[in-house]
């Protein structure tokens, strides 16, 4: 199967040449390269929805994977790196929220970006080719080559078209996921040093099951190899996610990137994180994983209630965007750390969830500031009066970031809580302590939301510009719509993604327990 | 430490093809001077020289491809061995003069543009091909007395093409440096030469084996191997007779830096992979000296020096300079680590690799350099600020080179760095392959120095380019895809290297 070869030629094809491309048409031209393999990855989804529902993991039943392809690449130092992608109920839909979100964050891009078109179009392409790399990639070498080649994108986005501080945000970003980076390498190659002759390729899947299969590692410095690698990969995703108290870099980069890298930075990139940990971590040693329960559901609670709270504290609307991230990557660590099938499903629906309202939230702050050139909750009041589509779809928004029914937020939200109340033999008697901590963080959210709404766009009309202030355009509100519409419709149809998400992670609970 | 270097089943002068392609695109040069001297237009001296050294490079791939150079039981043409066994042409010796030819094409081309105010085009072009083709005789030297002469044909051009700009202080300066340290070493290295000459009693490598196996006084060999060990530390500057190379790299004109650092540096290692491999293995040297313990502390100083050294400076010249010793400390593992029983192959293989997309990745850093000298744009981090904004296209290119010289993956160093890192681990060196990460990613830091001022600082007042050279451009800009390429390619490079490196 090719298909996931196309997606990543197309993508890297378009990103060269956009970059050769001549400013006035680079926008027009990137967006239309970069319809191609959403629309090829919607068509990709439909087809797996009809014919691989029910495949299992792609890690533990590499045999059941979709649009698989494996070609010999690299044989060095006695292992053999494979071209080895396919995709299962979990990269599935992540891979097509990736595709979609690009496109549209590439449409909301015309706006505010007016200097260096080419190469911020560009830019844009080549991280989509490797976030697809990323979530398609079942090969650690070939994972790795993309992982890092995200980086590198996001770096020049941010620090080029950034806002003042954007020097120290693109430093920052670099330096703190670098060394996460190199970090997660050495934890993962201890790991493959334990096995030994136990595999003879790096491909995800053989590492996996040779892992469950109950190998003998050994130990280090007089720690059990698992558990020293686990820490330094749990360490090195964290970063990414990422949980307190390793997010510090992520309101800095949020603020300073332009609206479409936020968009791309909270929609995809913080779930490469949560993404890599299910694949890695909870996966391949969830037998530590269980083991450590109680710690790691205490940091994601922790960056529940601590994000919620710092957003709380911010009057810059963007900020509390960032903020509040923090918080909804947390429910993703409790979901993955209850090991029921609720919890881990549900924390997977919830990357899908979050990074649609996320990426949507983003989208609407960024399209307000393009009309008021403001983002200060006390500057503006009464927008809603002036602009009220984008207003209606940022209080609608909004509400799907408060978990409201029939919006995809509930459904991620009451899954995880589901999961995380039901986890009594990883969590024990923490189960439900964690979960009302957690669900105390709704609470915090809908008051900083409401509060931010009603200072910023509903009272009196008040904004101090030289010009009038008016609706926006049609190309910055149609983005908007069309997410605002997914979000609704995985809200109303859950099961358009939870059911081969839940068959994709089925396969690795077969240790826990639970409901 | 096979013994198949003896097997040499076929003498045939045509294997000596691509050495003979460089040395008569020399001497062609010098006859186009003779009927045309003082010609204002480079390119003709440029397009000799360059389609010359392109011959040079495709022969041997075709030869590499052909299976030339393997024996015979392994499936190719035989391992050919001439002038009574004081060349030899394996798969090593024609996989560094790839190494060499495809790096001189590079310079070449670009030098066309940054020579268009210069005189003496001409011995410009015959020195660097002169130069090229004593390092690819020295990638197929087999006894010493070759070696000796080989490294001299490419020392003496060297020191010339340092010291070229004659009315630039700096370049005078650093050719004269680099003039004094290289006769010292020279004699240091031939000094070595007659102690180990006069424990054996023989010159060519197999027989100085053979010999120092028979029982050869340990006092004088060993003081002969370690005068060795100092020749070659100068050639590929490792501590501790680096001294020379930032000097001379950084007085030098840009393409002549990018030569020296990659292909010279290439030609050293070599020299010192056949030298201590076939003539001082360490089965039976070892009694004498243990070189490989030398190579572990070489390696593990020359690292931290270049690295360390690397990331104070405030030109990108220099810097680049220092980062050149840091990947000298880093092939070194290839020696470092051959310790009893480890995979030949895999280790020594690794540093060729190495030393493969590192003649691409570097050379490009340099050959942008001289871009911006052409540019004229000034030399310190600062001066390239927003150079993105005008060329964003070399500077891509650029960031490709820095950032696969850090390791990430991006490039072909991404792959040959950790093929150098199994080497430590698989030798339990795990001293050195600590060290190579740690100064990778020290490195991160002031590669990353030079892609923020390009790309992310403001331009300053009123930068305006003059004009796009297209021979730099060209050059520049292939080096970049062939390092990215090198990244989904690198199956071939280990592949050519790991069987060269099992036949030595």
């Amino acid at each position: 199967m090719v298909m996931i070869a196309a997606l990543l030629g197309i993508t890297l094809l378009g990103a060269l040449v956009t970059f050769m491309a001549n400013d006035r048409y680079a926008a027009r031209l990137a967006t239309a390269i970069s319809s191609i393999p959403a629309l090829l990855s919607v068509w990709m989804y439909w087809q797996y929805y009809q014919h691989f529902q029910g495949a299992g993991n792609a890690l533990l039943t590499p045999g059941e994977a979709a649009f698989v392809q494996q070609i010999p690449w690299v044989e060095l130092a006695g292992f053999e790196l494979q071209y080895y992608v396919g995709l299962d109920g979990v990269s599935m839909p992540l891979l097509t929220l990736t595709t979609v979100l690009t496109t549209l964050a590439l449409v909301s891009s015309w706006t505010p970006i007016s200097e260096r078109q080419n190469q911020f179009y560009g830019l844009m392409l080549l991280m989509e080719a490797s976030l697809i790399g990323v979530f398609a990639a079942l090969d650690f070498f070939l994972w790795f080559v993309f992982w890092e080649g995200v980086l590198i994108p996001m770096y020049f986005l941010i620090g080029v078209w950034g806002g003042p501080r954007r020097k120290y945000a693109a430093i920052k970003f670099f330096v703190y996921t670098n060394v996460a980076s190199l970090i997660m390498f050495v934890g993962f190659f201890s790991l493959v040093f334990g096995l030994g002759d136990e595999i003879s390729t790096l491909g995800l899947p053989a590492i996996a099951q040779a892992l469950r299969g109950g190998a003998e590692l050994g130990s280090l410095f007089g720690f059990p190899l698992a558990t020293v690698a686990f820490v330094l990969m749990f360490f090195g995703f964290a970063v990414k996610v990422p949980v307190f108290p390793v997010h510090t870099w992520l309101p800095d980069a949020h603020v300073e990137a332009p609206t479409p890298v936020s968009v791309m930075l909270a929609g995809v990139l913080l779930k490469m994180g949560t993404y890599a940990l299910l694949r890695f971590n909870f996966t391949m040693l969830s037998d530590v994983a269980i083991s450590l329960a109680p710690y790691i559901g205490a940091i994601g609670v922790l960056s529940v209630i601590y994000g919620a709270m710092l957003a709380l504290a911010q009057r810059d609307l963007k900020r509390i965007v960032a903020y509040s991230s923090i918080s909804s990557m947390g429910y993703v660590i409790l979901g993955l750390v209850a090991f029921t099938p609720h919890g881990v499903g549900g924390a997977t629906f919830q990357m899908i969830s979050h990074g649609l309202i996320s990426g949507l939230m983003f989208m609407a702050v960024g399209v307000i500031y393009n009309e008021t050139h403001t983002r200060m909750i006390g500057d503006m009041s009464g927008l809603a009066d002036r602009m009220p589509w984008t207003v209606g779809i940022f209080v609608s928004a909004a509400f799907g970031y408060m978990g409201l029914p029939l919006m995809s937020g509930f459904a991620a939200e009451v899954l995880v809580f589901l999961g995380s109340f039901g986890a009594t033999e990883t969590l024990g008697t923490l189960a439900p302590v964690f979960t009302a901590l957690a669900m105390f963080g709704i609470v915090v959210v809908a008051g900083y939301l409401l509060w931010a709404m009603q200072r910023s766009v509903f009272g009196p009309y008040r904004l101090e510009t030289d010009y009038e202030v008016a609706g926006a355009p049609f190309h910055d509100v149609a983005p908007l719509v069309v997410l605002l519409l997914l979000v609704i419709t995985l809200g109303v149809a859950p099961d358009l993604s939870y059911r081969m998400i839940q068959h994709a992670v089925n396969p690795i609970l077969d240790v826990g327990g639970g409901i | 430490m096979t013994q198949l270097a003896l097997q040499m089943t076929q003498s045939s002068w045509t294997a000596l093809a691509p050495t003979l392609l460089l040395a008569l695109s020399a001497l062609a040069l010098l006859l186009v001077d003779s009927i045309s001297p003082e010609e204002s237009d480079s390119t003709l001296l440029a397009g000799v020289a360059g389609l010359g050294s392109l011959a040079a490079a495709i022969t041997t791939m075709v030869f590499l491809f052909g299976g030339r150079g393997l024996p015979t039981e392994q499936g190719g043409q035989g391992i050919v061995s001439l002038f009574g066994d004081q060349l030899v042409v394996d798969q090593m010796s024609l996989f560094f003069t790839f190494i060499v030819a495809s790096v001189v094409t590079l310079v070449v081309v670009a030098s066309s543009d940054y020579l268009r105010d210069h005189r003496y085009k001409a011995e410009y072009y015959t020195l660097v091909l002169l130069a090229a083709t004593g390092m690819s005789l020295l990638a197929s030297a087999n006894s010493l007395a070759v070696a000796f002469v080989s490294l001299e044909l490419a020392s003496l051009p060297s020191f010339a093409l340092v010291a070229f700009l004659k009315s630039n202080k700096g370049s005078v300066e650093a050719g004269l440096k680099y003039f004094l340290v290289g006769a010292l070493s020279s004699a240091v290295f031939a000094y070595g030469i007659s102690l180990v000459y006069a424990a054996t009693g023989a010159l060519q490598f197999d027989a100085v084996a053979t010999a120092i196996g028979e029982g050869a006084p340990t006092g004088v060999l060993g003081v002969g191997i370690l005068m060795i060990v100092g020749g070659v530390a100068y050639k590929t500057a490792s501590s501790p007779f680096h001294f020379w190379a930032p000097e001379a790299y950084e007085g030098a004109p840009a393409p002549i830096s990018a030569f020296l650092s990659s292909a010279s540096k290439a030609a050293g290692f070599v020299l010192a992979f056949r030298v201590f491999i076939t003539a001082f293995p360490l089965d039976v040297a070892g009694a004498a000296i243990d070189w490989v313990l030398v190579f572990q502390v070489l390696a593990i100083v020359t690292m931290f020096v270049g690295n360390f050294a690397a990331a104070t400076q405030e030109k990108v010249k220099r810097m680049l300079a220092y980062s050149s010793i840091g990947h000298a400390g880093y092939v070194l593992i290839a020696l470092a680590a051959l310790t009893g029983g480890v995979d030949q192959s895999q280790v020594l293989g690794a540093g060729m690799a190495h030393l493969l997309v590192y003649g691409f990745m570097n050379t490009g850093a340099f050959l942008f350099v001289a871009l911006a000298e052409y540019w004229g744009v000034g030399r310190t981090f600062e001066d390239y600020n927003g150079l993105a904004t005008q060329a964003p296209l070399a500077c891509a290119a650029m960031t490709v080179f820095l950032f696969s010289l850090a390791g990430l993956p991006i490039g072909g160093g991404f792959f040959s760095k950790f093929a150098l890192l199994m080497a430590t681990v698989n030798s339990g060196t795990w001293l050195l392959g600590a060290a190579l990460i740690i100064n990778s990613a020290l490195s991160l830091f002031y590669y990353s120095r030079v892609v923020k001022a390009m790309w992310i600082e403001d331009p300053a007042d009123g930068l305006e380019l003059d004009g796009y050279p297209v021979g730099l451009y060209t050059a520049v800009v292939a080096a970049g895809v062939v390092t990215f390429l090198l990244l989904p390619g690198f199956d071939v490079v280990i592949g050519f290297a790991e069987s060269a490196a099992s036949l030595v």
